[in-house]
């Protein structure tokens, strides 16, 4: 890895050089825009088509730990957005400790993304040949609240009525709610790594005030990767919810 | 010293190869594996194009040659639904996008805005590596059973029914997408923030416009098709149902996600060849281009409006007469923009001091030929027309008058263009200008013809077709024979140019533009000193650098009273 | 990129406005709008987005090129989805209500 502040050969000042990098990740973010948005329009076909299946889909999800995650990641955010000011006041301990709170709380959302999936593959709602959008109310868990199961297929049975082919169409709401979170989390997982390089060169003592350029940069990273999240949150987990 | 083998012999007489340039830096393989000098890259783009061409280019002969008889005589039904997909891809995706931009682009950007490199070196470098892995999908899907579905993988075909090797190249593709976004990131950036003191945009050249134009499409159009061609392999391999009617899903859906992107790729394909023209034009006519700014904005515009026209391929999919109605007249639209072009090129060589050299007949051979191709196609945007030419021979026809006829004359004008200052030598100019003579009469005989058929209702796509359109298709290969032979020679010379070729110096045109001020070959870092730009683009009339240039090259006659 | 240096009590106070906005979104969500629960929805993840593009990715205190940037790429994700439902919204059969999915075995 190159020192701090170091001058790459092909620009003339270190000036020249931040403002490449700075514009060159806002160019790579805009391009992430679009890679989301061609699923953005696959989704909003889709729920255009089929709201009753989103909404049913949508309803298996668990509020509760969606939510836990967004508070996770907005905070995280924060904490991303600290320790770019603290690397631009020189307060290396500070910035080591920023980066290493975002790092745990970006790898808590995705713990917490695993127990979502988890529960999703449990109750045969990947899509695939197993798919099977009544399969909890037809074999309940012992575990499960019956009240809660009987809500459940009251809902289901009302649904299917709307919609007789519920489970085709539901699996298209799942195969985006795996397509989207999916690439997310991938996202996430690129972002981590890349804190994990960021608390290494922080301990290193590599960031100053005039050269804290991979902070902001990867931290613009991060931000866009809970945007990303602001937008899924509502749109997947919050569809019929006063149902 | 070289035998002088041009008709500029003057300058063979004057300059020498210099010593050390971006050639002889380093030697050996890692040497080039593991370079950041965007010169060289673009050399390395070179070859895999150039490689990616001939792939391409064999699967269009064995088309031709099985299209020679109405039943066909060449291969199955099933194998002539692979060669004209495979055909597309090839060309599409691994030789038209990359080459103008990663071939030409590469090299002369960081020259012509007086730059070291690119902002990025390594990753121009990992763009090169990204094509070839996505390169290497792709063929591995060519040898494992091919491609059926066309170069538009249709939903539900590509992602249900087809039983050929889809899922390898669409990963390939979506590979390949990241090397163009890449690029254009890269072109981007160094526009913005790389330009040497007193280069103002629009002291520019045109080139470097059209290369930021094409920019902002590889930049925000790529990503669109990257994420549905994924979408693709996956509903494959997990039986998804997005384009799957059979599950809920719309093929349509798919349509809009790829013309999104692949109708702005046609013009990733032609502008950054109408960049290369702007520079032609006012360097064989010895005059400032005319209308600059309306040129640069032109490039501009193109890029944009080229974004809203996607739908006029969806014309016959049910669209209501609403949607087509807007989207022909955005298609409408974007025909201005290239029309001022042409008028301006045509402005710029009026009272102009016309030298036919080769990139020059490139150059006047692309405007023809770009002419009756961008026509056709607003023949083909015009609804009631489209209605009986679409998926005929007439699209055929449109789109290789514009790729072939446009974007690789001006590839191949450009190659010829900058071929001095890439290798430090001239090619054979006579034997140069018989072959663009070729080029450009086989491919008339190939593709006009084609015009003809699909207006009689000739089908594209198909393996046979009525007996009375051979005359036509047998004219068309026949055309296709000596259309080869215009593409096989300039490899020859060019090559053979590299040893046997007259030493060019540093602006044997004589041409403006910052990379003529250089060495040829350039010293790896493009300029000893970082140059200071003080003179407006193109300006033939008085740049006093220049006269010298002129005299050397012949252009002008020396001075009556001994030298200075 | 910016020299501008973002005090940490602007982070903190923009922090507490994304929590307030993603509580109200989901209270929205429990409150039957009809069509507009999904326009209320995309509003307020607007608003969080913009509070975290303008404040946390420094966009407020950056140069021009990256506003042309950031408003490009909203631009042209807008133009897909208006152009590609424009065809949609215009055309006479709905595809959904036409097609019955084939029981696949």
């Amino acid at each position: 890895m190159h020192r701090t502040g170091e001058l790459y050969g092909q620009f003339e000042t270190l000036e020249q050089q931040k403002e490449s990098a700075a514009l060159g990740m806002w160019v790579f973010l805009s391009t992430e825009v679009l890679f989301f948005g061609g699923l953005f329009m696959t989704y909003t076909l889709n729920r255009h088509y089929y709201p009753v299946a989103f909404g049913v889909g949508s309803n298996t999800l668990d509020l509760k730990l969606g939510g836990l995650n967004t508070v996770i990641l907005i905070l995280s955010s924060l904490t991303m957005a600290m320790s770019v000011w603290a690397s631009s006041v020189g307060k290396r301990k500070q910035t080591t400790a920023f980066l290493a709170a975002t790092l745990a709380l970006g790898s808590a959302f995705l713990g917490v993304k695993v127990i979502e999936y988890k529960q999703k593959f449990d109750h045969h709602l990947v899509p695939g040949y197993h798919f099977q959008i009544d399969y909890r109310v037809q074999h309940p868990a012992p575990n499960d609240d019956p009240k809660e199961i009987e809500a459940e297929k009251e809902e289901l049975s009302k649904a299917f009525a709307e919609d007789p082919d519920l489970n085709a169409h539901a699996q298209l709401y799942f195969s985006l709610y795996f397509g989207m979170t999916g690439l997310h989390a991938l996202h996430m997982i690129v972002g981590a790594g890349m804190l994990v390089w960021l608390i290494r060169q922080s301990m290193l003592g590599r960031f100053t005030p005039t050269y804290n350029t991979p902070v902001e940069m990867i931290g613009l990273y991060w931000h866009f990767v809970d945007i990303v999240w602001i937008y899924l949150f509502p749109l997947l987990y919050l569809i019929d919810r006063h149902r | 010293m070289d035998r002088p083998t041009s008709t500029r012999s003057a300058t063979a007489a004057v300059y020498k190869i210099p010593q050390e340039h971006y050639l002889n830096s380093a030697y050996g393989i890692r040497s080039w594996l593991l370079t950041t000098d965007h010169k060289r890259i673009a050399l390395l783009y070179l070859f895999s194009v150039t490689f990616f061409f001939f792939v391409g280019g064999i699967f269009a002969t064995m088309i031709r040659i099985h299209l020679m008889t109405p039943q066909g005589f060449l291969v199955t039904p099933e194998t002539y639904n692979k060669l004209f997909t495979m055909h597309g891809v090839a060309m599409i995706f691994f030789f038209l996008i990359p080459s103008i931009p990663a071939v030409l682009g590469n090299f002369l950007v960081p020259l012509m805005i007086g730059a070291k490199d690119l902002a990025f070196p390594k990753i121009n470098l990992l763009s090169w590596y990204i094509y070839v892995i996505g390169g290497c999908f792709v063929l591995y899907s060519f040898s494992t059973g091919g491609l059926d579905t066309g170069w538009t993988f249709y939903t539900p075909l590509s992602s249900v029914y087809s039983n050929s090797s889809v899922t390898p190249a669409v990963l390939g593709i979506f590979i390949n997408g990241f090397s163009s976004i890449l690029t254009g990131l890269n072109f981007v950036v160094t526009i913005h923030t790389m330009r040497a003191p007193g280069m103002t945009w629009f002291r520019l050249p045109l080139f470097v416009w059209a290369q930021y134009a094409t920019s902002i499409i590889f930049i925000l159009g790529t990503p669109v098709i990257a994420i549905t061609l994924l979408l693709v392999g996956l509903e494959r391999m997990f039986h998804l149902g997005f384009f799957n009617p059979a599950l809920g899903g719309d093929p349509i859906l798919f349509q809009h996600l790829f013309w999104f992107y692949s109708h702005p790729a046609v013009y990733i394909m032609i502008l950054p060849a109408m960049g290369v023209i702007s520079e032609i034009i006012p360097t064989f006519a010895r005059k400032p281009i005319f209308g600059y700014s309306f040129i640069a904005g032109s490039s501009i515009a193109i890029a944009v409006i080229g974004f809203f026209v996607w739908a006029h391929h969806m014309f016959l999919t049910g669209e209501s007469v609403y949607a087509a109605l807007a989207f022909s007249f955005l298609s409408y639209l974007v025909a201005i923009p290239s029309a001022v072009k042409v008028f301006n090129w045509t402005s710029t060589l009026y009272k102009g001091s016309i030298s036919w050299d080769t990139p020059m007949l490139y150059a006047l051979g692309f405007i023809g030929l770009f002419l009756i191709g961008g026509l056709t196609g607003l023949f083909l945007a015009c609804l009631g027309l489209d209605i009986h030419i679409h998926d005929t021979y007439f699209v055929v026809a449109h789109f290789h008058y514009i790729m072939v006829g446009g974007a690789v004359m001006g590839y191949l004008g450009g190659i010829h263009f900058w071929w001095p200052k890439i290798t430090g030598r001239l090619y054979p100019e006579f034997l140069a200008r018989v072959s663009a003579i070729i080029l450009f009469s086989g491919f008339n005989l190939t593709f006009f013809p084609q015009f003809i058929l699909g207006y009689l209702g000739m089908p594209r796509r198909y393996h046979s077709y009525p007996p009375e359109f051979q005359d036509l298709n047998v004219m068309s290969t026949a055309g296709a024979s000596i259309l080869a032979l215009g593409y096989l020679l300039p490899m020859m010379y060019l090559v053979w140019s590299l040893k046997y070729g007259a030493v060019a110096g540093p602006n044997p045109w004589p041409s403006t533009g910052l990379e003529w001020k250089t060495d040829s070959p350039p010293p790896t870092e493009n300029f000893l000193v970082t140059p200071e730009v003080t003179w407006e683009p193109y300006d033939f009339e008085t740049r006093p650098d220049l006269e010298l240039d002129h005299i050397v090259a012949g252009k002008l006659p020396a001075p009556a009273h001994g030298d200075d | 990129m910016s020299e501008h240096i973002v005090s940490p009590k602007v982070y903190v106070g923009i922090f507490l406005s994304l929590m307030v906005l993603t509580a109200a979104t989901v209270a929205a969500a429990y409150v039957n709008l009809g069509p507009f629960n999904i326009v209320i929805a995309l509003a307020i993840a607007s608003v969080k987005a913009t509070l975290v593009v303008l404040y946390f990715m420094h966009a407020r205190y950056s140069p021009k090129r990256t506003h042309m940037v950031i408003i490009a790429a909203v631009f042209w994700l807008a133009v897909m989805l208006a152009l590609t439902l424009s065809d949609y919204v215009t055309r006479d059969r709905d595809m959904a209500a036409d097609t019955q999915v084939t029981k696949v075995s």
